[in-house]
């Protein structure tokens, strides 16, 4: 599909089978419906995006709110503030926070989906698994993380987690307390609140293979895990990459459930992107250093929405 | 190389369900056996039971002198061509061939060598890079024998093979399977609900219904002696002609018409007492216009009724004593509807059923 093989006065719209305004690349009519949603994209994305954008190069703090301060607050973002990136061994800080949750959250949360979702296809319960499964969806992420920091308490006697530890005599442990296990802890309940959502998506995909494709790898000699990795997997490669998206825009916004459960700590231990935005921006009120992360936080999606503009392309080329 | 058989070998779904019932059936090596039967008779289930893909739920299965009822399907030696191909789509043809190879850990040469040996076989070499769906209905059908071939079994399956092609290649691929067969001279177990590719593919011929067999034998037998109506029915195309008659004696009366018997014939009409019913069955092409000349034969008169051309013959359907029958007849015979005619059926090609036990009693 490129434009500079067509002629001018024709549009580009893929085979070009129906010819819609015939031939004009450009109708009033189209700008009429078009208009009023793209006035509000203007006004409440675009906008707010640039202007963010032109803030994180001004101070954004009392006084003189919008001086020019150049690459201040960019300097200070990624080298001296150990909140947000400290590069050393390990690096911490929320970037690298962000990143762990990137990598370990997402790819967790994909493969649980798909074991509990290839499982469930072979139970007689298969419904009630996965009701079960998907219920943590249904709760509000704030329920959520409330839950959870009751299960992690310290305190034996409201924790399930140390009552359990405690019949195998250890702990008590303060899991959210410790800086060496609290994204870990974290992590966990990211998997434990998404992994329903994987797995009914893939669990409808996983449906869609038919049986005697999986018996015919069976017969060529495929032991289970060999089909799992060698023909299940790469028939549902499309939904996964689907979910592992979703997941992937979900955690980089990521906000709600390290604020209520541990509001970044201990100590700035556990906070991600979006955390850290909100935490410089509002309480610390320092909107330009704010402002700063916001447009990293941004900047990281861009690459998402490439992914997912090239991969509509492909599906509609594919049509 | 291996022989298979089925040792009193039943499955069943629940409790009412009988898919397979009491199987009995030996397959020597190398021979080609088709399972045949209606929709619905269990000859898929017995197969799968044969792969592995289903449990027994009683008797023995054996491979070579293995019983194999707990051997996983990759441990039997044996590879299945699937109904609906159950290509692997995200692979290309090559590596559909190669993955049951890789799996074996066989070495790298050794699987390239097989898959363009099966590849040129089969005239897959100028696909070997596309994926399965860029491929024709037929040339699908080539990648899952293919696949099959180069494992090199000991033991094919096949389900249906070629149900989902149309006419012309069906018949140009079921001339390719038997040249594949003529070739490897692997033992095969073809089911098919065709019984004209039963009849032209199989050593051997199985006939099931409702998870009973019915007969085993060469197509001649089957066609020439079949034990009961429905493989009577079921074999020949078009199919043999019934009508009900009763036994007097050493002959049989259809209508108004005494039939003559002598040998075999006359025995079975002999064993019923007086006025009981039997059905007579004879094939259209077995039919002939009577001239009065033919020694050992039954004749009765039939009204024609419609004709319809094919050539080189022309099917007849006429009206005989109240019984509808249909025969095969030569276009030079010049049969015209609404002639009265005398059909001729020689002995030897009449058959006689126990209407009750549906067994066959001579022919
Ligand atoms: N999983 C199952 N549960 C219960 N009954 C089953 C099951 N699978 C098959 N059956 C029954 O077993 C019988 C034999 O089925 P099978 O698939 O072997 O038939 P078939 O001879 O291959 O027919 P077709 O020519 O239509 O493929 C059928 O009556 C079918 O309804
Ligand atoms: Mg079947």
């Amino acid at each position: 599909m490129t434009a500079a093989s067509s002629p001018a006065s024709t549009p580009v719209t893929g085979s070009g089978e129906q010819s819609r305004a015939p031939g004009h690349g450009f109708s009033w009519a189209a700008l009429l419906f078009l208009g009023p949603a793209g006035l509000l994209l203007a006004v409440f994305i675009v906008f707010p995006a640039i202007y963010t954008a032109f803030l994180s190069f001004n101070r954004g703090r009392g006084g003189e709110f919008s001086e020019w301060v150049g690459l201040d607050n960019w300097i200070r973002l990624f080298t001296q503030d150990p909140n947000f990136l400290r590069i050393g061994f390990p690096p911490s800080g929320a970037l690298w926070n962000n990143v762990l949750w990137i990598i370990f959250f997402v790819s967790f949360t994909v493969l649980f989906g798909l074991i509990i979702a290839v499982m469930a296809t072979r139970v007689k319960y298969e419904a009630w698994v996965k009701g079960i499964v998907f219920l943590p969806q249904a709760i509000a992420a704030t329920s959520l993380a409330i839950i959870w920091r009751f299960v992690y308490s310290p305190d034996p006697n409201t924790g399930l987690l140390n009552a359990v530890l405690g019949i195998a005599n250890v702990g008590p442990l303060s899991v959210l307390g410790n800086p060496a296990t609290v994204n870990w802890a974290l992590i966990a309940v990211g998997i434990w609140g998404s992994v329903g959502f994987a797995t009914v998506i893939l669990s409808a995909a996983i449906k869609g293979i038919s049986s005697e494709v999986l018996e015919a790898a069976r017969v060529d000699g495929a032991t289970e895990p060999q089909i799992f990795w060698r023909i299940i997997v790469p028939m549902v490669s499309l939904p996964i990459s689907v979910v592992a998206v979703t997941l992937l825009v979900g955690v980089i916004k990521l906000f709600d459930l390290i604020f209520v459960m541990t509001t970044g700590g201990p100590g700035a231990s556990s906070r991600v992107i979006a955390f850290s935005m909100y935490q410089e921006a509002f309480p610390s009120g320092q909107f330009g250093y704010g402002a700063a992360i916001a447009v990293v936080m941004l900047l990281l999606l861009v690459p998402v929405m490439i992914f997912n503009i090239r991969r509509f392309r492909a599906e509609a080329v594919q049509q | 190389m291996a022989t298979v058989t089925f040792d009193h070998l039943y499955k069943r779904y629940g409790d009412d369900v009988v898919a397979v019932n009491d199987l009995n059936l030996e397959i020597g090596d190398g021979e080609f056996i088709c399972l045949v039967g209606p929709s619905g008779c269990g000859k898929t289930t017995a197969l799968r039971c044969a792969a592995g893909l289903e449990d027994i739920s009683d008797g023995q299965l054996l491979i070579g002198d293995r019983v194999v009822n707990n051997v996983a399907p990759k441990d039997r030696d044996i590879a299945m061509v699937f109904q609906s191909y159950a290509l692997y789509p995200h692979m290309t043809v090559y590596d559909n061939l190669a993955f049951g190879l890789k799996l074996r850990k066989l070495k790298k040469d050794e699987i390239d060598r097989r898959v363009k040996e099966g590849a040129a076989i089969l005239g897959l070499e100028k696909f070997l890079d596309r994926k399965p769906r860029a491929l024709s209905g037929g040339q699908r059908q080539r990648v899952a024998l293919g696949r099959a071939i180069v494992r090199e079994p000991s033991v094919f399956l096949m389900d249906e093979p070629l149900s989902n092609l149309d006419a012309k290649l069906r018949v140009q691929t079921r001339a390719e399977i038997a040249r594949l067969h003529q070739r490897l001279g692997t033992t095969t177990i073809y089911v098919t609900h065709d019984q004209v590719e039963a009849m032209t593919m199989g050593d051997r011929i199985a006939v099931m219904r409702d998870g009973l067999l019915q007969q085993i034998g060469s197509p001649q037998e089957l066609y020439d002696h079949p034990l009961n109506l429905f493989v009577a029915g079921f074999i020949g195309s078009p199919s043999m002609n019934f009508a009900t008659a009763t036994a007097d004696g050493k002959n049989l009366v259809l209508g108004g018409v005494k039939l003559e018997l002598t040998g075999q014939q006359a025995k079975a009409a002999d064993s019923r007492t007086d006025g009981a019913n039997v059905l007579i069955g004879f094939r259209p092409e077995h039919i002939e216009l009577a001239n009065g000349q033919e020694s050992d034969a039954v004749r009765f008169p039939a009204k024609v009724e419609v004709v319809e051309y094919l050539g080189n013959e022309e099917l007849v359907h006429a009206q005989t004593e109240g019984n509808e029958i249909v025969a095969l007849l030569p276009s030079d015979k010049k049969v015209v509807v609404g002639d009265n005619v005398q059909f001729a059926i020689p002995m030897e090609k009449l058959h006689i059923f126990d209407p009750d036990t549906e067994k066959a009693l001579a022919g």
